[in-house]
């Protein structure tokens, strides 16, 4: 069985991918109604930092079976 | 309010999660495949699986927006639920009470009552969990639906049964397993959700000093105005902060709640068992970086009149649950709403999954094997785990619904914990560390302390008992009240447990071997280094318990 730190990469890699690539395309069409910081573009830092993430604990935990 | 709208990315991100639980019931279904597997998670689990998931447990949503609304409405007081009024009761249990626990190969803290003193102590407290577990599933149920409906405008029936056919298709499939992993999810997917408020906040009013001074003296301080209850928000002295929630409202749950308890059964051997609450006892002491923050900066941003933030009001009653999700309303853009409003979800859900999992064992193994079917077969228990899943959670659906009719009912809540809880801790103390205590002193005590918690609880609400005479203080808040009813409750179990011992039959010491300190071989963790020992780590975690207090002092 996989470890549980495996789907814990695999859920954060993919919802931090999707975050990350909406910040950037709010960068280039934003929204219409502006939210409090909107300028410091969270959704793309945000979002790199949990993709980034979920990939390291992808690839250290890719060969690991537990029991 | 107008509705938080949802875009296609933020759908696309709840179902991504919606999705992933599922699958991984599926995927762990295959490793489910004894009784032992079902309701322990197979006993293999490290300290780190066990550690997160025992704090997840009580991770719920309910607990994060509550709190949070707490520390609005109370300051920086409400920290005290996650330092003093957790991380000792949690080292204890590691430290002492882990190796009677989990040396005596329970399935459940029932169980343990039934090796201790006898099956009418075990089938009471086995009782008053399951009717405990249910009641809180629903409500949480309930809970999360009002969240939905409030906020992003979802419908209350589709909202309850999705979240209760998602939680009831995994627990199902696997048990513990299943309901361990999403937890684990949830503790990510909460960091992630939610942090980024608190560093947004932080980021829009200038820093965490500028939070502190623009909150009234009596909202920023733990401990310096506790002398006087008219001084700090919660209107309460150190001597109810320290006996009622620091030793039995905390104690209590930590110790011998099975809901966080049995995270620790999943463990691979004792030092892992050991550890598992003094990991988590770290990952505790960090969450009000979380709430109490995202808190206090509500409370700052709602006194300034240029920011435009203020909290919600029903019928002229401030909603203090609404803080946290206005504040992902001001700052998330599309995407991170999505994470912010899967991150609750989680968190309603994997509560609903740990009562639910902690329900079919509890059922399973005192109540229909040691009343119903006294001869159930391994095969026939797990199947028996599965139908008790099922089950729950169409009770808890009802009690949903019956929460839908009557929300008062959420006010008997904090009545139900300390009516099950504070008393058993009580129960276990004597029964851990003093050997003559006898069954039915345990049994009489555990009674009489559950009636009086419950009678001290009407006697407020119903004004037959001036409040000064429970918090020993002219002025005090309900909070207040509710510390100071736990510590009598506790102090009555404990002292009508010792009496009736006196008087009747002990169990032969033979009997007792491995159970109660004093007849039990100490030789826990001796062939380890010190720095490997959970003791070690102990001091570790005291240590920065120590120093948080004194910097907040």
């Amino acid at each position: 069985m996989k470890p549980i730190w495996y789907f814990v990469g695999l859920i954060l890699s993919l919802m931090g991918t999707i975050i990350f690539l909406t910040g950037l395309y709010n960068l280039y069409y934003p929204e219409s109604t502006q939210k409090v910081l909107s300028g410091m573009h969270p959704d793309v830092w945000w979002g790199a930092l949990m993709a980034i993430i979920g990939l390291v604990y992808i690839f250290y935990n890719r060969n690991k079976k537990i029991f | 309010m107008h509705a938080i709208g949802l875009s296609f990315v933020d759908w696309l991100i709840i179902a991504i999660y919606f999705g992933f639980v599922i699958g991984l019931g599926f995927y762990l279904k295959k490793f489910t495949t004894s009784e032992e597997d079902f309701f322990l998670a197979g006993r293999k689990n490290s300290s780190w699986v066990a550690g997160i998931a025992f704090l997840s447990a009580n991770l719920g949503a309910l607990e994060i927006m509550g709190m949070t609304g707490n520390t609005f409405k109370y300051g920086m007081y409400v920290a005290h639920f996650y330092w003093i009024g957790a991380i000792p009761a949690m080292l204890f249990l590691g430290i002492y009470m882990m190796p009677f626990y989990y040396s005596s190969k329970i399935k459940s803290v029932p169980g343990y009552l039934k090796l201790r003193f006898d099956e009418k102590t075990r089938v009471l407290n086995g009782i008053a969990f399951a009717i405990m577990t249910l009641l809180v599933s629903g409500i949480n149920l309930y809970a999360m639906a009002l969240v939905l409906h409030t906020f992003l405008g979802w419908p209350w029936h589709i909202s309850m049964w999705a979240a209760a056919v998602t939680v009831a298709a995994y627990v199902t499939l696997s048990g513990l397993m299943s309901a361990i992993f999403t937890e684990i999810i949830q503790f990510f997917l909460i960091w992630f959700g939610l942090f980024l408020v608190s560093i947004l906040g932080i980021v829009e009013i200038g820093s965490v000093k500028e939070i502190f001074a623009r909150i009234p003296p009596s909202f920023n301080t733990l401990w310096s105005t506790s002398g006087n209850p008219a001084q700090n928000g919660m209107v309460i002295t150190w001597g109810g902060i320290v006996l009622g929630l620091g030793f039995v409202l905390s104690f209590g749950y930590w110790t011998t709640d099975f809901l966080v308890v049995q995270r620790a059964f999943s463990a691979k051997d004792l030092r892992s068992a050991r550890m598992t609450p003094i990991l988590a006892s770290f990952f505790k002491m960090a969450l009000p970086f979380i709430v109490i923050l995202a808190g206090l900066i509500a409370l700052v941003l709602s006194r300034d009149p240029k920011s435009g933030f203020h909290l919600l009001s029903d019928n002229g009653h401030i909603n203090y649950d609404s803080a946290l999700p206005l504040l992902i309303a001001r700052y998330y853009p599309k995407g991170l709403i999505g994470l912010g409003v899967t991150a609750l979800l989680a968190g309603f859900m994997a509560g609903q999954a740990g009562n639910i999992s902690a329900f079919n064992t509890v059922w399973t193994y005192d109540i229909y094997k040691s009343i119903i079917n006294k001869k159930a077969s391994d095969i026939h228990l797990l199947w028996m785990g599965r139908v008790a899943t099922i089950v729950g959670i169409i009770i808890s659906l009802g009690t949903a619904y019956w929460a839908m009719s009557f929300p008062s009912i959420m006010d008997y809540m904090q009545a139900i914990f300390s009516w099950v809880n504070a008393p058993l801790f009580a129960t276990m103390l004597l029964g851990m560390f003093v050997v003559w205590i006898t069954p039915n002193g345990a049994f009489w005590g555990l009674i009489t302390g559950m009636f009086s918690s419950f009678f001290l609880y009407l006697a407020d609400k119903f004004n037959w008992i001036d409040k000064s005479i429970i918090t020993l203080s002219h002025s005090s808040s309900d909070m207040a009240v509710n510390f100071w009813r736990a510590w009598w409750a506790w102090l009555i179990c404990f002292f009508v447990t010792i009496i009736i011992s006196l008087f009747t039959k002990k169990k032969p010491k033979e009997e007792l071997v491995g159970l109660v300190k004093g007849l039990t071989k100490e030789n826990v963790d001796k062939d380890i280094s010190f720095f490997k020992k959970p003791e070690f780590y102990a001091i570790l975690s005291l240590i920065v318990l120590i120093a948080l207090n004194i910097y907040f002092w």
